[in-house]
């Protein structure tokens, strides 16, 4: 009983990384997907806020769910968001100036991040606590990990750098990678990439 | 615990106390951040400042002077000043000429009104293209630098307008406003020093 329940928040939890992963599998939140991908560390960056508004929405929506009437329950869930967002929003531009320089734009649009509502609606206003906040953990994380890989390939391809470090010089890269017909052209084929992995394994 | 009831009293209520929670919660917040959030400004200006101009031992921080520019920007000078001489001045200046609205930088000029260095404080530019002034503008490389050149000898606007100034590639726009922030603090920086003359006696061009 014990282990089984084990098993079941654990594919709760990696669920989120590759079988319902939101960017490559749901096709959730492309607004920030193709929008900040532009650099390995912005992906990221974006994805471990999106991560942190993620837990802490599903915490209090799930900690909440029973006193919330029904008809009123998209606007409340939006309040709760928000607010959460403008909580990382400010600390981030407190504590870590440079990463709010280069993500400062999209951090206010993650508050219309369908992953974040989706996850809300779908699966903290109908779950427990516990599983809400593993469900907002492994979506967060595999977020994150999407976006980083989204990065590093546009950044790879586009100015030749990763996270920064110069793999080759500039001048060879591919501009269109770094502007937004890039961002669709690799994750389209990112996508398609893991399908046929899926469709193999 | 049973489901509340959609009923317009419960409805009423939950939203009020939602947001009264969520307003709260976010007002202490917001006093908690306001000091590091300004104290990370404030490093950022004074980095800035050392960064344009020549080493200096006085407080430029301290004998900031305001100025109003044609277009009704108002810029900060930060005079830096080595045993009480001149060496140059770090001026905060903004356009709202951006592909994303204003661009905010920091440039230093010598007495004379030739270029320093500069700094990118804040804009809305678009990463990866617009986002490239931060060093564009300083790497010696064909046309892009304008370290060095005077607003007063040089046409310092990108080549597509007839300038001498490399943009920066698929950003144009965003070179533009760069390049008219420059001017912006150079035309006030004249208008407000009429004893430092344009060309100077002194030829430090490097």
């Amino acid at each position: 009983m014990r282990k089984e329940e084990k098993m079941n928040q654990w594919s709760n939890f990696s669920k989120g990384f590759f079988k319902e992963n939101a960017v490559f599998t749901l096709l959730l939140g492309m607004c920030p997907t193709l929008g900040v991908t532009s650099s390995a560390s912005n992906g990221l960056g974006m994805g471990l806020a999106t991560t942190f508004v993620l837990v802490m929405s599903n915490l209090v929506i799930a900690l909440i769910k029973n006193l919330i009437p029904d008809k009123v329950r998209i606007p409340a869930f939006i309040v709760v968001i928000a607010t959460f967002v403008t909580i990382v929003e400010m600390t981030m531009q407190a504590y870590v100036p440079a990463l709010f320089d280069s993500l400062g734009l999209f951090i206010p649009l993650i508050v219309v991040n369908c992953l974040v509502l989706g996850r809300a609606e779908a699966f903290a206003s109908k779950n427990n606590l516990v599983s809400s906040i593993i469900d907002g953990l492994g979506m967060g994380l595999g977020f994150a990990m999407a976006l980083t890989i989204l990065g590093s390939v546009r950044e790879l391809l586009g100015s030749g750098k990763l996270f920064g470090i110069v793999i080759y010089p500039e001048d060879y890269g591919m501009l269109v990678f770094v502007l937004a017909p890039g961002a669709f052209i690799a994750l389209g084929y990112l996508i398609a990439f893991i399908n046929r992995v899926k469709k193999t394994a | 615990m049973a489901k509340t009831e959609s009923t317009l009293k419960n409805m009423v209520l939950t939203l009020l106390v939602i947001t009264g929670v969520a307003g709260a919660s976010l007002g202490s917040m917001y006093e908690l951040t306001k000091e590091p959030i300004a104290a990370a400004k404030l490093a950022k200006q004074q980095a800035a400042i050392k960064e344009v101009v020549p080493e200096f031992n006085n407080n430029p921080g301290e004998e900031v002077y305001e100025a109003q520019s044609k277009e009704g920007f108002t810029l900060k000078f930060f005079p830096a000043k080595k045993d009480n001489q001149l060496v140059g001045t770090a001026i905060e200046t903004m356009t709202n000429t951006g592909f994303g609205g204003d661009v905010k930088i920091m440039v230093g000029l010598k007495p004379d009104g030739s270029i320093i260095n500069y700094q990118v404080l804040e804009h809305k530019e678009t990463p990866g293209l617009g986002t490239k002034m931060d060093v564009w503008f300083k790497t010696d490389k064909d046309n892009q630098s304008i370290v060095g050149k005077n607003p007063a000898k040089n046409n310092l606007t990108v080549s597509k307008d007839g300038g001498e100034v490399d943009a920066i590639t698929a950003a144009t726009i965003s070179s533009r406003a760069f390049l008219d922030a420059v001017r912006v603090a150079y035309e006030t920086y004249n208008q407000n020093n009429p004893a430092v003359e344009k060309g100077g006696k002194d030829e430090s061009v490097e």
